[in-house]
């Protein structure tokens, strides 16, 4: 078994330490290939210009809102079934998904993300529907939970929406019974990766199914 | 009252043969009986709580509908069972008798199927009112699609 050196620990740099573009630049190219901050700054570092009398950074639009939207994903607060318990130990003080921007929202209104939670009935699924059409675009679907993914152990019942993508165009399919945590958290991760890629026209990325 | 003292009581007043296990007496009555025999039994048995009601669907043989009425202070259960005869889900309501049929009737009527006639409201309590069909009963297709969500 091959034995990899560590890769070199490189202290993120600090905006106002930097004096000059030059040492910027041979800031970052000194960094470790797989060191991901890295990557972000020589994203920032190509933007960056020198102009008279300062500095200018340039983006695209598209990227900037997309950044926005993915660290200000805000889910509504509403839990159909035991998913819920897990999703609100999500959301509270021991794995705070706050930190990535997401702020539980009592309102569809304002809110971008809807986390399934739970088993949807045919009877919920309409009132499912609306909440979902309150919410502006854009919006994105996290179904969470066996049930919502597929019904679950009640698929062969007669009362059980048979996956909650019967009903809403779902995102990112969190498995579990009920996910913990931290399996809801990787999911919202991978959701914020979608949403950095999301692009100005509305497409969604393979997974939404086309119907 | 002791179970043994209720047979006794039922089998002089109506008409019934009861069983008796325990402190558990169980009626079997015909559906005309239902309601004459309850109210022996909740005015001469002293069962004032009325606990379920349901229904069992014997396919071929038709519905059966049972309650639990108990006497609390006796620790006197009285099972009243009526076998409804095949194809003909009628059954006489309780609800004169006992408020607490009230939903119980819709229940068994929202997902067996059962009519109680004389019942003051009987329509679907758990399911949508756009439901087609009763879903406990043996012949009722699981995977009969429900648009749009099935």
């Amino acid at each position: 078994m091959e034995v990899k050196p560590p890769l070199p620990q490189i202290p993120a740099p600090v905006w106002s330490d930097v004096k000059d573009l030059q040492e910027w630049e041979k800031y970052h190219q000194e960094r470790g290939q797989n060191d991901k901050t890295s990557e972000v700054l020589a994203d920032i570092a190509e933007a960056i210009h020198h102009m008279p009398g300062g500095w200018i950074a340039t983006t695209s639009t598209d990227k900037i809102f997309n950044w926005a939207r993915k660290s200000s994903l805000w889910p509504v607060t509403f839990g159909l079934a035991c998913c819920a318990i897990e999703m609100m130990a999500t959301f509270a003080s021991r794995f705070d998904v706050e930190r990535f921007g997401m702020v539980p929202w009592a309102s569809p209104r304002h809110s971008d993300l809807m986390i399934v939670s739970g088993t949807v009935t045919i009877k919920m699924a309409p009132m499912l529907k609306r909440i979902y059409d309150q919410m502006p675009d854009p919006k994105w679907v996290v179904s969470m939970g066996s049930c919502a993914n597929s019904g679950g152990p009640f698929r062969h019942g007669y009362h059980v929406v048979k996956g909650v993508d019967r009903v809403v165009p779902v995102d990112i399919y969190v498995p579990g019974c009920p996910p913990t945590p931290d399996s809801l958290m990787y999911g919202l991760l991978k959701l914020q990766e979608k949403v950095a890629e999301f692009q100005k026209t509305g497409t969604r990325s393979a997974l939404t199914p086309e119907d | 009252m002791t179970a043994a003292e209720a047979v006794e009581v039922v089998r002089e007043r109506c008409g019934v043969e009861p069983t008796h296990e325990g402190g558990l007496v169980t009626l079997r009555v015909l559906p005309g009986q239902w309601q004459p025999v309850a109210r022996v039994v909740k005015e001469d048995l002293g069962c004032q709580f009325f606990n379920w009601l349901t229904a069992i669907d014997w396919k071929d043989k038709g519905l059966e509908v049972l309650c639990r009425l108990e006497n609390l202070d006796d620790a006197l259960v009285v099972m009243l069972r009526s076998q409804l005869p095949p194809g003909e889900a009628h059954c006489p309501t309780l609800t004169g008798l006992y408020r607490g049929a009230d939903w119980m009737e819709r229940e068994c009527y929202d997902l067996l199927g059962v009519t109680f006639d004389g019942h003051p409201d009987l329509r679907r309590i758990l399911l949508g009112d756009d439901w087609e069909g009763h879903p406990l009963r043996k012949d009722y297709a699981v995977d009969m699609p429900f648009t749009p969500y099935r």
